[in-house]
């Protein structure tokens, strides 16, 4: 469902068109990662560490050279050693030292799975039961799992010589900053009065929250396939969100000069921001440079659980006040999320998206990043938000209810809006928040009474995200039928492929099936930005619209030679150029097209985007659970998920990253998480017990697309790929408090976590 | 970033760009700059600049006008 | 190593001749020994359906079948689901409704309900969603897919 303000219609933006690719897709043509074969092809399997902390002390190589079938094998002594060099990945910045140790680790390992080495064969088993025959001689070190932990005075270090860095206006404990800390770094956001807010409140909650980390869950490993070539020319065909990055990093930790790397995106199986990082890149150009031979390498299951980069578990403590007419006076809160073994969480963006809706002048927020012994975090769709939204929507809902308000009633009391000043100071834009409360309040689900039974509930929650902008790069070359192809750089995680060709389409008055789109490889296209943060279908699109409107300026021109006329006597209008003199003679693009030779040559147009208001993006969920008291199961009866996307370019795609968000929040909520054993290692490495949801455990889920046009997009389009998953989290929770009369403090919020909650509540009352 | 400007959060400032703004507060707050850019002025990592609701793309070069806002806020990736 | 064996099998209605070794699976075969990449995988310890095949009118995690197994046996993957005219139901109504988004689960899953509505034609949602849970999809929640499902039972 679509909810629509009074705007002009499009002709092509806002259909349902057939997605180019999708032919390939159902019938299993279109080549993912794991499907190049190439010939000569070796395989290589990487062997990792068992210990979650150890120093490495020597590593043996020379058993699985003698395996039969092995042809090589490499360590991070292969690789050239890194400065500190710090590299813009449309995600969180990456000191290209840290990423190489991540892919191979040179004196420490830092967590269970960190990879040692890495062996290329002539078959995958055959380079599995070779890493059998590595002996690496470990000095096992204890270890820190949590933030808490980590933080504890005497707390093991993963990295000697790290002192706690303040970034913006984070002003780090002096007394902590004796010796070194596994706290990377602290920022600090302080306005206002908050005593004298304390003071003015009628209602104070302040409540703690823990959650464990999540993996982004994507069904297909991490693969790559890399040549490094006797003339030192590197190609790497990999699924990446992000071609130009995996160019960056591989040449940046081969010490190669960048134009030396050509990536070639192969389709990709899902990334949603885990698929931005190398992992694999490194070892498999190096086991190439050493064999002459292509190299593939794919990670197993239990790897990708262990050695890619799921998000961050945390530790949160919230205290917000409020008066008696529901005004939010005060907020404090002090976020704390796990790294992983390596700096950079997204925990500042989860402080700054909590708070993006309301209108806060009183606060004092804290975002410290910690490293612990687990795999390095990655980005994962709106990384950081969730988190936060977790913490701060479940305190909005006991202020509401303390004070007998409706949820979104209070919420739309202390609603943001264009002009009002965020924690960092910076105003928001033209944004829909008070669009998707009001939806959200007014709508059917809302409204409606709850199913019969007992131990049902109803929770509703809000989400945020900024959308990022960044640079995309399109070519459009026009063919003689009048059909245009359109290149661009970003891989297709999702439909972006028609919702940008749909932007090029409407521009040139011609329909998305006469738009032929390519994504090219690195050689091919210019700098393109990452596909992820919620940003192809608005920069690319942009980028598309770019060099539709220079198409059309050299169509406006040659239909101006062909009637002898000046360009500025030419009208475009639905793809056709009008005469303005002679008031009656039209040209179409074909017309135009089959002269083409005689009025100049063809006609091809390249552009680029590099948009500076992306557009931040508010979405909303309502579900209603039942809960078994007995088990603590919890059965999701209805979902309605809201989001503000501007203006849909492509409807049932953004539905789709709607519901898409929705389930991965309610998973995130009710069963996934990092289980690690007393000895660090994670006892869940599989889909068997690491939990995510199926078709059994869902409704369907009812998305509402809310369309607040954002004036940095031609045709008003906001990013749509992540705000969906923000808010579920802690719907989930408010829902189960009405169905039990009890309120989780962490996540997950599992049967066994509901069942604990309710029985110690029961005991306290006694 | 109170501890360092005394209290202070809100100030005006001369400059055509924010590199000179940057110049402006590291002469008023020392230990300001080091905040913000590295030793060869690129953006520290982590560190973004709006100006007003927009981001800016050219970081310290971008040009400001009379009236603009200037706001120093962590740099955001997406997934 | 041991030597590899001779396997004579039908695949795609198709007689088909591979060589592999004992321990290599009819998804590993399939994909690197065939170039039958449609069938992916997603997990390789049965918990995903990205392989599913159907294996003598039953749809197999093709991860959890040792290749030599199928000798004598009649597969069909989703290089098999189109006839050479058109795409099954199945594949245009998953395009119409956009119930995919990356893609990857997808061969899985019209193979795997092709498999139900090959048996049960007018199967309701919940019987679909029950016969559907062994297939893994992250990007779309299922919503969609249901809905393609249950279009594709109106065209058969």
């Amino acid at each position: 469902m679509t909810t629509t303000e009074n705007r002009p219609q499009f002709k092509v933006v806002g259909t349902r068109p057939v997605r180019h690719d999708g032919l390939e897709k159902v019938t299993g043509k279109a080549k993912y990662g794991a499907d190049v074969i190439l010939p000569g092809m070796l395989y290589g399997k990487v062997l990792r560490s068992p210990h979650p902390h150890a120093r490495i002390k020597a590593i043996d190589t020379s058993g699985a050279l003698k395996v039969p079938g092995v042809m090589a094998v490499v360590t991070s002594k292969d690789l050239p050693i890194q400065s500190d060099k710090m590299v813009e990945l449309g995600e969180a910045h990456a000191n290209m030292k840290q990423v190489a140790e991540n892919c191979l680790a040179s004196d420490k390992v830092l967590y269970k799975g960190h990879a040692v080495a890495a062996v290329a064969a002539t078959s995958p088993h055959i380079a599995e039961e070779a890493l059998e025959a590595i002996k690496v001689d470990y000095e096992v070190l204890p270890f820190v799992l949590s933030v808490d932990d980590a933080m504890k005075p005497g707390a093991p270090l993963l990295h000697e010589s790290m002192v706690t860095k303040a970034i913006l206006g984070g002003k780090p404990d002096p007394a902590k900053q004796v010796g070194k800390s596994n706290v990377s770094s602290e920022m600090r956001w302080v306005g206002g009065n908050l005593e004298q807010a304390w003071r003015d409140s009628a209602v104070i909650v302040e409540r703690e929250f823990y959650t464990k980390p999540v993996h982004q869950g994507y069904i297909e490993p991490h693969v790559t396939t890399v040549i490094w070539n006797p003339d030192g020319r590197i190609t790497v065909w990999t699924s990446t969100q992000h071609t130009f990055g995996v160019r960056q990093q591989t040449a940046a930790i081969l010490q190669v000069p960048e134009g030396m790397v050509k990536v070639v995106p192969m389709e990709i199986g899902g990334g949603f921001g885990g698929k931005i990082n190398v992992y694999l890149e490194p070892a498999a150009a190096m086991l190439s440079k050493k064999t002459g031979h292509p190299v593939k390498m794919v990670m197993t299951r239990k790897e990708v659980f262990e050695a890619s980069g799921p998000t961050s578990g945390s530790h949160n403590k919230i205290k917000i006040g409020a008066t008696k007419d529901g005004k939010i006076t005060g907020w404090q809160a002090w976020f704390a999320f796990e790294a992983g073994a390596y700096p950079g969480s997204p925990v500042a963006m989860g402080a700054m998206c909590s708070s993006a809706p309301y209108v806060i002048e009183n606060f004092d927020i804290s975002a410290l990043d910690i490293v612990v012994n687990k795999p390095k975090v990655a980005a994962y769709r709106a990384p950081g938000s969730p988190i936060g939204a977790y913490a701060i929507e479940s305190v909005l809902d006991e202020i509401a209810e303390k004070l007998g308000m409706d949820p979104m009633d209070f919420r739309l009391k202390n609603a943001s809006k264009e002009g009002t000043r965020q924690i960092t100071g910076a105003p928001l834009g033209k944004i829909g928040n008070t669009e998707v409360m009001t939806q959200v309040k007014n709508h059917p689900h809302y409204k409606s009474p709850l199913p019969p039974g007992k131990n049902i509930g109803r929770g509703v929650a809000m989400g945020y995200w900024f959308n990022i902008g960044m640079q995309s790069s399109a070519v459009i070359n026009v063919n003689p039928d009048g059909t245009i192809s359109l290149v661009t750089g970003s891989v297709d995680i999702g439909g972006t492929r028609a919702a940008v060709a749909m932007q090029a389409a409407e521009i040139l008055g011609i329909r998305a099936e006469d738009v032929i789109p390519t994504v090219a490889d690195t050689d091919s296209i210019g700098w393109t930005g990452v596909t992820g943060g919620s940003r192809t279908a608005f920069s690319t699109g942009i980028a598309a619209i770019n060099a539709a409107e220079e198409v059309k300026r050299q169509l406006i021109a040659r239909a101006a030679l062909m009637w002898e006329v000046k360009p500025e006597d030419v009208e475009f209008k639905d793809g056709l150029c009008i005469n303005k003199k002679s008031g009656k003679d039209t040209l179409s693009i074909k017309q135009i097209v089959a002269k083409m030779m005689m009025t100049g040559g063809y006609i091809t147009a390249s552009a680029t985007s590099n948009p500076k208001m992306p557009g931040a993006a508010f979405g909303a969920m309502i579900v209603d659970v039942k809960v078994d008291p007995e088990t603590g199961k919890v059965d999701v009866l209805r979902v309605t998920a809201f989001q503000d996307a501007g203006k849909a370019a492509h409807p049932s795609y953004v539905e789709g990253q709607i519901q898409g968000g929705g389930v991965q929040g309610i998973g995130w909520a009710l069963n996934e998480e990092y289980y690690h054993t007393k000895d660090g290692v994670m006892a869940n490495s599989s889909w068997l017990d690491y939990r995510m949801p199926t078709t059994l455990d869902l409704p369907m889920i009812d998305p509402v697309i809310v369309e607040v046009p954002n004036p940095g997009h031609p045709f008003g389009l906001r990013g749509v790929g992540e705000v969906g998953i923000c808010a579920p989290m802690a719907a989930v929770r408010n829902a189960v408090y009405r169905a039990t009369g009890t309120r989780m403090y962490q996540l997950p919020m599992n049967p066994g976590v509901i069942v604990s909650a309710m029985a110690a509540q029961k005991a306290a009352k006694k | 970033m109170r501890h360092i400007t005394g209290g202070v959060d809100k100030l005006r400032v001369e400059g055509t760009t924010i590199r000179q703004v940057l110049e402006q507060l590291e002469s008023r707050f020392p230990g300001f700059k080091e905040r913000i850019v590295d030793e060869e002025g690129s953006l520290q990592p982590g560190v973004a600049i709006a100006i007003g609701n927009e981001l800016t793309v050219l970081g310290v070069l971008t040009p400001v006008q009379e009236s603009d806002e200037v706001h120093f806020i962590p740099a955001i990736g997406g997934g | 190593m041991a030597k590899k064996i001779v396997v004579q099998t039908t695949i795609n209605d198709m007689p088909t001749e591979f060589l592999c070794e004992p321990r290599e699976s009819l998804l590993e075969v399939l994909r690197e020994g065939l170039g039958l990449t449609g069938t992916k995988e997603g997990c390789n310890d049965g918990n995903c359906g990205a392989c599913t095949v159907i294996l003598d009118g039953r749809i197999t995690n093709a991860c959890l079948v040792l290749a030599a197994e199928a000798e004598g046996r009649k597969i069909t993957t989703i290089e098999g689901v189109a006839s050479a005219e058109k795409l099954h139901p199945l594949q245009k109504t998953f395009l119409e409704e956009a119930a995919l988004q990356c893609g990857i689960c997808t061969p899985g899953f019209i193979v795997a309900a092709k498999g139900l509505l090959d048996k049960e034609p007018k199967a309701d949602e919940h019987r679909v969603r029950h016969w559907l849970a062994g297939n893994l999809c992250r990007c779309t929640g299922y919503d969609k897919i249901v809905r393609a499902v249950l279009k594709a039972e109106k065209e058969l």
